[in-house]
């Protein structure tokens, strides 16, 4: 069957089976390696996207689900060679070691942080808590998201670079 | 890499289109909600659907209402929409406190209140809240709509009153204004599924317990409930020996089995512990709203 959806602000028109799941479309067909693929059980949520701004387990969507929807990946957290402070914070307080939790816990950071500034340690405890890290044992995980939480209360600024772009209100 | 079996998608446009695919295609056809309990089991190919109608589209089936004083839940409501709703927390916080421990965020943004009822996993936390308060389901099919009482509902693990060709459309729940509900669950780690869970639901007329629903999940408690426990608490004052004696038939009213969750004696201990700490909450909010 063939799909067309936004995927990270660009149209693609692409030829699927209907049972090929979100996180191999993603990956194998349109080379976004950036979400990882885990458990294959939602529950490990290595493979969070947005679908249609919200996130989202992608091994547990069908691609054909995401038909005429927008996905966003980790791949557009960057924008124009600039890092989203959600990035930022993660590499400056160590919030990855082997790093493969980490896109699915960004994507979800982002969102947590577009849709409350300023959270408590308790909510971005409960916002990840659908998300496994076998390496830090989730403190430096806390700290890189409160830093760019921080940094967005300091700065007085839209929250992500990309978030205009993006239609997200802050 | 677990792969599904082939199957044809379909996508409906609106609950009548659902269900002429429902029976264009026959038995062998599956709605598809929020998939986070169909696609699992399609992994695993304890499901093979030929065909899958994807009702995400159907957004005029996601609503929070009140309707002919009930509280009216759309079939296509998802968990998180129901735990954000402020209609919810102030009528019956027993539908939060649930809520807040129904998976993770991220599977509550996409798992729907229909799709949960309809699975009717024996584990399932909205069936037990849902029937404590007295719930009851609207099932819409070729003949029309039709309104199915809670006890008709749940048919047994797996089974519900809809059929094939049927599907569900609102759970409606008669408002109580002064009724007090709270939910207990205790999980094994964040965002697992009930070891045990028992909701509670207190009415108070004149010092006395005027109505009481008691829901129980993942012990294999008849459609979810315990009707001893009920008898036990209405017509008897709120009081701690009656709370505590209704607790304890409730946990002798239904059959648990061993797991890696838990021995039979102990689960039936967790019931009775939780079942009070319910109540107790239920009771003096219950009191609060008089
Ligand atoms: C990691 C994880 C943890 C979870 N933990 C919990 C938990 O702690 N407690 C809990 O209660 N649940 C839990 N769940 C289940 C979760 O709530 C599911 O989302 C829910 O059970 C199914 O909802 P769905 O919309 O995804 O349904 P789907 O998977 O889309 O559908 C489930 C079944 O219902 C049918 N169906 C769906 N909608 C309708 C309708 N309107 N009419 C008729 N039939 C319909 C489908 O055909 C299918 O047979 C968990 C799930 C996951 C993945
Ligand atoms: S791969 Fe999707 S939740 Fe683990
Ligand atoms: S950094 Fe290795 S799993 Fe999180």
């Amino acid at each position: 069957m063939q799909v067309q959806m936004t995927v990270n602000g660009q149209p693609v028109t692409a030829e699927i089976e209907a049972r090929l799941l979100l996180v191999h479309f993603l990956r194998d067909q349109l080379g976004l390696t950036g979400t990882h693929w885990g458990c294959d059980t939602s529950n490990c949520g290595t493979c969070v996207v947005w679908l249609d701004r919200t996130p989202v387990k992608s091994c547990t969507i069908f691609a054909a689900m995401a038909d005429g929807h927008e996905i966003h990946t980790v791949e557009s957290l960057e924008t124009d060679g600039k890092l989203d402070l959600v990035q930022e914070g993660f590499a400056n307080l160590h919030g990855l070691q082997c790093g493969f939790c980490t896109p699915g816990m960004m994507m979800t950071a982002r969102w947590l942080l577009d849709h409350n500034p300023s959270p408590t340690d308790a909510e971005i405890r409960e916002a990840i808590s659908g998300q496994l890290c076998r390496c830090t044992g989730y403190e430096n995980i806390v700290r890189a998201i409160r830093w760019a939480a921080e940094q967005t209360e300091n700065s007085g600024e839209f929250a992500s670079p990309g978030a205009q772009e993006k239609g997200v209100s802050a | 890499m677990q792969v599904p079996a082939s199957f044809d998608y379909e996508r409906a446009a609106s609950v009548d289109h659902a269900l002429s695919l429902l029976r264009r295609h026959g038995p062998e056809a599956r709605l598809i909600a929020g998939g986070h309990s169909l696609i699992p089991m399609m992994k695993l190919r304890l499901a093979q659907p030929e065909v899958l109608i994807d009702i995400n589209d159907l957004s005029d089936l996601s609503y929070i209402r009140i309707a002919d004083n009930r509280l009216c839940i759309g079939a296509m409501t998802r968990h998180a929409d129901l735990l954000a709703s402020p209609l919810v927390a102030e009528h019956y916080p027993m539908l939060v406190e649930a809520e807040e421990v129904i998976a993770d965020p991220i599977v509550r943004n996409r798992g729907s209140v229909g799709g949960s009822l309809c699975q009717a996993d024996p584990s399932e936390d909205l069936s037990a809240a849902f029937a404590a308060l007295g719930a009851s389901f609207v099932v819409a099919g070729e003949a029309g709509r039709r309104e199915v009482q809670g006890e008709d509902f749940h048919l047994g693990p797996y089974t519900t009153a809809v059929e094939a060709d049927e599907m569900l459309v609102e759970v409606r729940i008669p408002l109580r204004p002064s009724m007090g509900s709270a939910y207990e669950k205790l999980e094994r780690r964040a965002g697992d599924w009930a070891v045990a869970a028992a909701a509670a639901a207190i009415r108070l007329e004149d010092g006395v317990i005027a109505e009481a629903g008691i829901g129980l999940s993942a012990v294999n408690a008849a459609h979810f409930r315990s009707p001893q426990a009920e008898r036990r608490l209405v017509g008897n004052p709120a009081d701690q020996a009656t709370l505590a004696e209704a607790a304890s038939l409730a946990g002798a009213d239904c059959n648990p089995s061993a797991d890696q969750r838990g021995p039979v004696d102990y689960k039936r201990h967790l019931v009775s512990e939780l079942t009070l700490r319910a109540l107790v909450r239920a009771a003096a909010s219950a009191n609060r709203r008089i």
